[in-house]
């Protein structure tokens, strides 16, 4: 066959989503315009599906397309199912939002098919310029989302400062790519690792750029400390695209940065471990400890999203397949208890129709709406890591993957901060289950929600442990693959 | 003779006066996203230097590249810009402050 052909029939999911996201361009335009958001999101999770089915065929072990451009092994495999589950899930969640919000627009799913196509890019990149077209169009599609609401004035200063410093970041990676390309004398993967595995002297230009790339990388998963727009952006960015933010792109960047580090940097990991263990250190420790003093749940949920990538970092900085597989199974649980906890709080309506903001509205919501209590209390006890819940066992796994690197002070100071973190996830119980109701609370009963809602608490629940040995196997291949 | 240095030292000073640009601007969002114009410049002049010294063209590629994605984002960053004018009426950094806690 054709070799132009052959690599377009191994990236199924990025041909079946660029096609998709035109054709369902099309199909608003000309299909009625904004009536069609409700029927174009079908369509739009359609695609995702269909995206998903060709995701099954994929050949068995490490290939190249494109010239060494672009390759599926386990792990891109893996990812993909990941995100997207999760954008087809942040497709569906926005619905009875944007049904009520004068900005029911229908170029909702269709920016967010686009998102999706960057993440699924970026996750099977194998060459820094693909890196750089699949992270750009990821983020220019979120730019976008941000501001959504264009008639209010915080979502449009959310994008606007989204914008700004993702533009910076992007700037301060792609000095970086030019420095490792200049000084390595490429910009693939495999020939980068070749490289550095070589006898002789590395050059010290590398090492700058693999510190630059790392700054960007990290303002993308906001680590801190390249974590300042997330709560903002999390604040001002209408619910649904807050609740997609921290899900999805999360899990396509970290996948990124794993595969940029131990696919190409892996002889130098001695070098960026270091710059790891502390993001990791920073991330666990003011995600615990910025989220106390929070009054919005949205921030709460932004802080909570830096501790958890904080914790997902260790599994990185353990350096180890055990590490990664780790990372892989915490992303898998984290997307269920972030994207579970945003569903609840989507539901919650004041009476005068505005969106629920503050921890205090939820006060007596066990008495309203006990299920919807009892679902947000069961995300809460999960992403604390309390025992018996999903959410503890991938914690436990990456500490166990540290100790087993010898970082057993990193273990420590996770362990502390888990701790200290579950100070805030249990107020919100607390809030739910024994406050006086103030703010009455009224909720909208949409079916697919309350399934997706249903779903994501049966996963976090002690039943969600008969998941882990699937889950664990399929993130033990893509770590193996990764590793080759 | 102009060598390699050359060109990675005018770079390396752009990269510096776009990323203080950013930092140190309190007035105009404008002049933020002229800093961010000139941080791509400048990693296109390294890539350019860098090919032309590799004699490879992988890096003119990849400066093509970057000018493509660098026109689509000012496209949207401008763009976002004028909703948050109508909003607003203002492109103060210093008023850019509605989100906080």
């Amino acid at each position: 066959m054709n070799p132009t052909l052959a690599s377009i029939a191994l990236a199924g999911p990025e041909t079946v989503l660029t096609a998709g996201s035109l054709t369902a361009l099309m199909l608003g335009t000309f299909g009625g315009g904004d009536k069609a958001l409700r029927w174009l999101t079908f369509v739009a999770v359609t695609i995702v599906a269909i995206a998903g089915l060709t995701l099954i065929d994929d050949p068995v072990g490490r290939t190249l397309a494109f010239d060494g451009l672009y390759v599926t092994d386990a792990y891109s495999s893996f990812l993909k199912v990941l995100i997207l589950a999760a954008s087809a899930a942040s497709m569906l969640l926005a619905l009875p939002y944007l049904a009520g919000a004068k900005t029911g627009r229908f170029e909702y799913p269709v920016l967010l098919l686009l998102a999706t196509l960057g993440m699924c890019i970026m996750v099977s990149a194998n060459d820094l310029l693909t890196l750089y077209v699949g992270l750009e169009l990821q983020s220019l599609a979120a730019y976008v989302l941000a501001a959504f609401h264009r008639g209010e004035a915080r979502s449009s200063e959310a994008g606007l400062k989204y914008f700004v410093l993702g533009a910076l970041a992007s700037g301060i990676l792609l000095y970086g790519v030019t420095l490792v390309y200049g000084f390595a004398g490429s910009t693939e993967f495999d020939s980068i690792h070749r490289l550095l595995a070589g006898p002789g002297p590395r050059s010290l230009g590398i090492l700058f750029g693999l510190v630059f790339i790392l700054a960007g990388l990290a303002f993308k998963i906001s680590a801190v400390p390249f974590h300042m727009w997330t709560p903002d952006v999390y604040e001002g960015a209408p619910t649904p695209v807050a609740a997609f933010f921290s899900a999805a792109p999360k899990a396509a960047a970290l996948g990124l940065t794993v595969r940029v580090l131990v696919g190409a940097f892996g002889p130098m990991q001695f070098d960026w471990q270091q710059i790891v263990l502390f993001l990791s250190v920073a991330s666990m420790g003011l995600g615990a400890v910025a989220a106390i003093g929070q009054t919005n749940i949205k921030r709460l949920l932004a802080y909570s999203s830096i501790a958890n990538i904080g914790f997902a970092l260790v599994g990185l900085a353990a350096g180890t397949p055990q590490g990664i597989e780790a990372l892989l199974f915490y992303l898998a649980v984290y997307l269920a208890m972030t994207l579970g906890s945003f569903l609840v709080v989507l539901q919650l309506r004041r009476e005068d129709g505005s969106a629920v903001e503050l921890m205090s509205d939820l006060a007596g919501l066990s008495r309203v709406r006990p299920g919807l209590a009892a679902a947000l209390a069961v995300f809460m006890f999960s992403i604390a890591g309390i025992p018996p819940l999903l959410g503890f066992w991938p914690k436990f796994a990456v500490f166990q993957a540290a100790i087993a690197a010898g970082l057993v002070p990193l273990a420590i100071i996770g362990f502390v901060t888990s701790v200290i973190a579950a100070f805030y996830y249990l107020r919100v119980v607390k809030i739910m289950y024994f406050d006086d109701p103030g703010v009455a609370v009224a909720s909208t009963r949409d079916p697919i929600n309350g399934g997706l809602i249903l779903v994501a608490a049966t996963f976090c629940s002690p039943l969600g442990m008969l998941t882990i040995t699937p889950i664990v196997a399929a993130a033990g291949r893509a770590a193996a693959a990764l590793f080759g | 003779m102009i060598g390699l240095s050359h060109y990675l030292a005018v770079s390396a000073a752009l990269f510096v006066l776009g990323v203080l640009g950013i930092f140190l601007n309190r007035k105009n969002i404008i002049i933020i996203l002229m800093s961010i114009e000139l941080i791509l410049l400048a990693v296109n002049i390294n890539f350019i230097a860098f090919s032309s010294f590799l004699h490879q063209v992988h890096g003119q590629i990849f400066a093509m590249f970057v000018l493509t994605v660098a026109a689509g984002e000012a496209a949207i960053g401008l763009a976002i810009l004028v909703i948050y004018f109508r909003n607003r009426g203002t492109i103060a950094v210093d008023e850019a402050d509605m989100l906080k806690g």
